[in-house]
């Protein structure tokens, strides 16, 4: 038991103590004190007796447990008053040391490897993301936080199964149409020049300066000039991440298709193999790290530049259209909605090129050691 | 003579030339459509070399000719008051305040939360997946709203704003910085996580043989060791920064700033005003990469760094 972790326990019990005393919230005149329902009495005394009846040394997988059962009782309490007190604060901190202790512990375990199961390591950053919608939840509903600001996600949830026909509308206009389209388009086009350039070290030495410096131009800016040229539809949008995704792409490969050394160029020679199969057999291969990078951060550089491209005029579908029409109106659990469909969009674009990069170079060293 | 035909600069040189060439070649052929259709309306005949002056200075064309957009430039840049609102700089200056200000926050909470991932188990366990999920999320695509959102909640009837007390400019420009300051913590945190954990083994057992404190290990050996990272990831962030703070401006209302001339420019077809911010915001941009390599080298070599 680190020194921290005994902080976090006693912080733990001290907030449990005051979610015990302090009023829990207000429900009409009335104060809802934590005696009032049972759970939210039986939690708090339950993480004071398991502190202190195992002198801190519970294993790592009940305090998980303790916080998700804490986490539950927050979310439960919610509805046992029109706004928060004290107490509920304190109840919401509590869960979030427990759960903080838990991920302290079981990383500790993980790392001196004491803990051999290692798929446990996913429960740590599974935790924080629960923690964090938890008292997202908490906050905008027992804070009263006006939906303007900031809903709460089981709005947001809502929300997205209302309109789950606009959403895939427009999900299919800027992500199915303008993205893929694009992506394909600028990453294709960008590893052709990388292979075009790659022959004449002149173009190399100057193209490679040009491309670094224009991947870190606001590109986007780009996108009302394609829209005026392709029009309002989305081959305007498509154009846009096209020239987003060319640079990237273009920097990395010719860095990747430089970096076979001479002693296995030379194999290639003594096998009296032409330029094409050295370049499908061995340099194309072993740029593919380089390749997949590029293709990992234009995943999400074709989303932003399709979506930034449809703020400047689009027929009335589309996802920067909606969220600007939404802005505009202040329906804002509609711009969340759309902000969640775009985050997974973005998350499982992200992923797919990454598990095909795993599939592809499973012989590099990030991926045989099974780290990344 | 082969030392300059084999040296970089002589290579972008050539290849910025044949840009500009390809550059005019392009606005002559896309022009040449509405050019030779307003020819065509008033009746008279126009040899070659008319057609082809005209759509390099024609008034509203499809793609300006380079020099319309450098004399725009020009006229929008220096020979105005920089005060005047109808100055570039004036709005450039309104982009760099809040690229700066995001540039500087974000670059301190990339520090703050790399230090916290470095030296706590459970933080990189928990942060680190989340923060590299948070890069794939567009937030630049829905960086107006964010914007309208952190503006309503400064200036609006809550306990945050009543206590900053902040007048619509301070919002704005704060508002405007968080985007940036999304965009540019991420490079930070990455870079400063490696430069801080790049210290080998043996080194950190010294620091154990001596006794030395986390504060002090920090401080004498992981930092030092991890300032290169810090200037490579703040080239990148910089460059972040300066997009977020562009992208925060447009559909947000915003009158003055690049962003917002960018799509004033494009609700009334100015192509070269268009071009001429676009081109303001590539130099910014490579200043701003300049002057942070420039501290780099400051402070590599105060640090007692050789050239290398």
């Amino acid at each position: 038991m680190s020194r921290l972790e005994r902080i976090l326990a006693i912080a733990a019990a001290l907030f449990a103590v005051l979610a015990i005393a302090l009023p829990l919230g207000i429900r009409g005149d009335a104060v809802v004190m934590s005696w009032t329902g049972v759970l939210s009495v039986a939690w708090p005394v339950l993480v004071l007796l398991l502190l202190a009846l195992f002198t801190l040394k519970l294993p790592p997988l009940v305090s998980g447990l303790l916080a998700v059962a804490g986490g539950a009782v927050v979310l439960f309490e919610l509805a046992q008053f029109d706004s928060a007190g004290w107490g509920y604060w304190a109840l919401l901190a509590t869960a979030w040391l427990v759960a903080w202790l838990f991920a302290e512990r079981l990383s500790a375990r993980l790392a001196s490897g004491a803990e051999r199961r290692r798929w446990l390591g996913m429960l740590v950053p599974t935790m924080f993301g629960l923690a964090v919608l938890v008292a997202w939840e908490a906050g905008t509903r027992g804070g009263n936080v006006p939906n303007v600001l900031l809903p709460a996600p089981s709005v947001i949830w809502a929300r997205i199964v209302a309109n789950l026909p606009i959403l895939a509308a427009d999900f299919q206009q800027t992500f199915l149409k303008a993205v893929l389209a694009g992506y394909a388009i600028g990453n294709g086009v960008g590893l052709l020049v990388a292979i075009a350039i790659d022959r004449s070290p002149f173009l190399k030495r100057g193209l490679l300066p040009i491309g670094s410096f224009v991947s870190a131009l606001p590109l986007v800016g780009i996108a009302p000039i394609m829209v005026m040229w392709f029009g309002f539809d989305w081959p305007s949008k498509a154009a846009v991440v096209v020239l987003m995704t060319f640079f990237p792409m273009l920097v990395n490969a010719v860095a990747g298709l430089n970096v076979t050394v001479a002693m296995e160029r030379d194999l290639m020679r003594s096998y009296a193999s032409s330029y094409w199969q050295t370049l499908f057999k061995l340099r194309l291969p072993a740029a593919a790290p380089f390749i997949f990078n590029a293709l990992k951060i234009n995943s999400t550089l074709a989303l932003i530049g399709a979506i930034v491209a449809e703020f400047f005029g689009t027929p009335v579908v589309g996802m920067g259209f909606r969220i600007s029409t939404a802005v505009g109106r202040m329906d804002i659990d509609l711009v969340w909605a759309e902000i969640a469909v775009s985050a997974l969009a973005g998350s499982v674009f992200y992923g797919v090129v990454a598990l095909i990069e795993r599939a592809v170079t499973f012989w590099h060293p990030s991926i045989r050691g099974g780290t990344t | 003579m082969t030392a300059i035909r084999d040296s970089k600069v002589f290579a972008i040189f050539v290849l910025v030339l044949v840009l500009i060439v390809v550059w005019y070649v392009g606005a002559v052929l896309l022009n040449w459509g509405v050019v030779t259709d307003r020819f065509s309306r008033d009746g008279a005949t126009h040899s070659l070399t008319d057609i082809v002056l005209t759509t390099l200075s024609y008034t509203r064309p499809v793609l300006p000719a380079p020099h319309q957009v450098a004399v725009d430039l020009w006229n929008t840049t220096l020979t105005l008051a920089p005060s005047n609102k109808r100055s570039l700089l004036y709005h450039a200056w309104i982009t760099l305040s809040a690229t700066l200000l995001g540039f500087v926050m974000g670059t301190v909470l990339g520090v703050v939360l790399a230090l916290f991932i470095v030296l706590n188990q459970a933080a990189s366990r928990s942060l680190m997946p989340w923060i590299i999920a948070s890069q794939t999320v567009p937030i630049l695509a829905v960086a107006p709203v964010i914007v309208v959102l952190t503006y309503n909640v400064l200036t609006g009837q809550n306990a945050v704003a009543q206590l900053l007390h902040l007048d619509a400019d301070a919002a704005q420009l704060i508002s405007k910085a968080v985007i940036a300051t999304y965009l540019s913590f991420f490079p930070v945190v990455v870079g400063m996580v490696k430069g801080l954990r790049s210290p080998e083994t043996i080194q950190l057992d010294l620091m154990r043989t001596y006794n030395a404190t986390t504060t002090q290990t920090v401080w004498l050996l992981r930092w030092p060791t991890a300032v290169p990272f810090l200037f490579a990831s703040m080239k990148v962030a910089v460059a972040a920064s300066l997009v977020g703070a562009i992208v925060a401006e447009l559909p947000t209302g915003a009158v003055s700033g690049l962003g917002a001339r960018l799509l004033i420019g494009s609700y009334n077809g100015q192509m070269v005003q268009i071009w001429s911010v676009l081109l303001l915001s590539a130099i910014l941009a490579g200043l701003l990469v300049l002057a942070v390599g420039i501290v780099e080298r400051l402070v590599v070599a105060r640090m007692g760094a050789r050239p290398a």
